[in-house]
């Protein structure tokens, strides 16, 4: 018997996104599509949190606050990635400070692709997500600590985008 | 007298009871937002997660504070409902709270930090009514005793019903209900991240949600000591007043912390204080 699909926290973070895919990710939270009925809560606490919701893409704002969250969470945990500029940095991604999709920088479970992702397609993503959360309490994956020592020390903002 | 077999029911039955009175909190709530919401054992379900989790600690002591303050509340619960002295009970009571202040303080986090001192607030607001409470009962009943007053056949609650409505009011923040939920809350309400539990991750947090509903259990307990003439009208107030605290809940939003001390202690010195000198006055002081 496990409890951990019965009952994902998520915490949503906004990664220099347009705010679509923030909007219908608060969708998922209104009577409409309800997603407390599969015990899903957003907390705002990453310390609380079994899934990482973040959408929009990396720039050099947010790089540092993006490892904490996900080093702060406790495992097991897993991320899932809102929305194509949060995929792959979507029509951001040849921006020159733009360092491209959340998995530049730590890793990504599943993917949510879409400009804005709808609703369905983020429930979908969640319950996907719930299967892998599921295996890594099985196999006992313990989640890397991601720094960002390499980015720092040849910090070019050009790297990024098309490669 | 002291029960000892009505205390072993409690540290075994509580949580029970505890988590199905969250379940179907959550439930009521969902449908009066016009939702589905989760399954009745959903409670059940987050702390048996929480257990699973990984447990990841700033500062060691957390746990044996979130420990303490499980066995705290146990031991005041189970002094309760073993029929213990009324006081004696609020003194544990307030113990365990102090507790999960502490635990939260241990952390060195500004959320953590600002959680506990609204923590703290909460305790100051309510701590002269629960008071006045059990000696509003000791005047009318002639007993602190749990015991005494539970199986008593004076009508206690038609003697003090401005101290049963203060209890009320106080009621709203114990259970961490809005308006007053301003150290944390529930149903994914947040409060400065998440308030004293901020800090509390995995199983550490499974056991302050697992204090919670044995503490739900014990104040559900102590609206039924107004009621303890006839225990099916106690069980039914005890219903009333839970649903009445969805309600409030449901259709308040969270207010500042000043007006929760002022507002309380105004309650609690008005209703509170002038329904005890009345009664002391008519019934012609202690004897």
């Amino acid at each position: 018997m496990t409890y951990l699909s019965k009952s994902p926290w998520i915490i949503h973070y906004d990664a220099s996104s347009c705010n679509g895919c923030d909007i219908e990710i608060l969708a998922c939270l209104t009577p409409m599509y309800d997603v407390e009925r599969f015990g899903i809560i957003n907390t705002g606490n990453p310390k609380h949190a079994d899934i990482f919701v973040v959408t929009g893409s990396i720039n050099e704002q947010n790089r540092e606050v993006i490892q904490n969250i996900y080093n702060q969470m406790s495992d097991p945990k897993v991320v899932v990635a809102v929305g194509i500029c949060a995929c792959s940095g979507g029509v951001f991604r040849e921006c020159y400070n733009v360092a491209g999709g959340i998995d530049k920088l730590i890793p990504v479970d599943v993917y949510v692709p879409g400009c804005a992702a709808r609703p369905e397609s983020i429930i979908d993503g969640i319950v996907t997500a719930l299967g892998v959360l599921e295996e890594k309490r099985k196999n006992r994956v313990s989640s890397p600590t991601v720094t960002d020592h390499d980015h720092k020390a040849h910090h070019k903002h050009a790297q990024g985008g098309a490669q | 007298m002291i029960n000892i077999v009505w205390a072993i029911v409690f540290v075994l039955v509580a949580p029970v009871v505890g988590g199905l009175v969250a379940g179907i909190d959550r439930k009521i709530t969902a449908h009066m937002q016009g939702r589905v919401g989760p399954s009745i054992l959903q409670p059940f379900y987050d702390v048996g997660k929480l257990f699973e989790k990984e447990q990841t600690v700033v500062n060691e002591t957390q746990i044996f504070y979130a420990i303490c303050y499980v066995i705290f509340m146990i031991f005041t619960g189970a002094l309760f409902f073993a029929g213990g002295d009324l006081l004696l009970v609020i003194f544990a009571l307030t113990l365990a709270q102090i507790f999960l202040v502490l635990g939260a303080f241990a952390a060195n986090s500004p959320y953590s930090y600002v959680g506990a001192e609204r923590e703290l607030l909460q305790i100051m607001a309510y701590e002269p009514m629960v008071i006045l409470a059990a000696v509003g009962m000791f005047v009318a009943t002639k007993s602190f005793n749990v015991s005494d007053i539970a199986s008593t056949t004076i009508p206690v609650v038609l003697l003090i019903p401005g101290i049963f409505l203060g209890f009320l009011y106080v009621l709203t923040i114990k259970l961490r209900k809005s308006p007053f939920d301003i150290s944390t809350s529930h149903h994914a309400h947040q409060e400065i991240v998440k308030g004293v539990t901020t800090e509390f991750s995995g199983p550490s947090l499974g056991l302050i949600e697992i204090t919670h509903w044995y503490e739900t259990v014990l104040l559900l307990g102590f609206v039924y000591l107004f009621f303890g003439f006839n225990p099916l009208i106690g069980v039914a107030a005890v219903i009333i007043v839970y649903l009445l605290e969805i309600l409030i809940d449901n259709t308040n939003a969270r207010v500042r912390w000043q007006f929760v001390v002022k507002s309380s202690w105004l309650i609690a010195a008005i209703v509170g204080v002038v329904n005890l000198a009345a009664l002391y006055f008519l019934s012609g002081g202690v004897r």
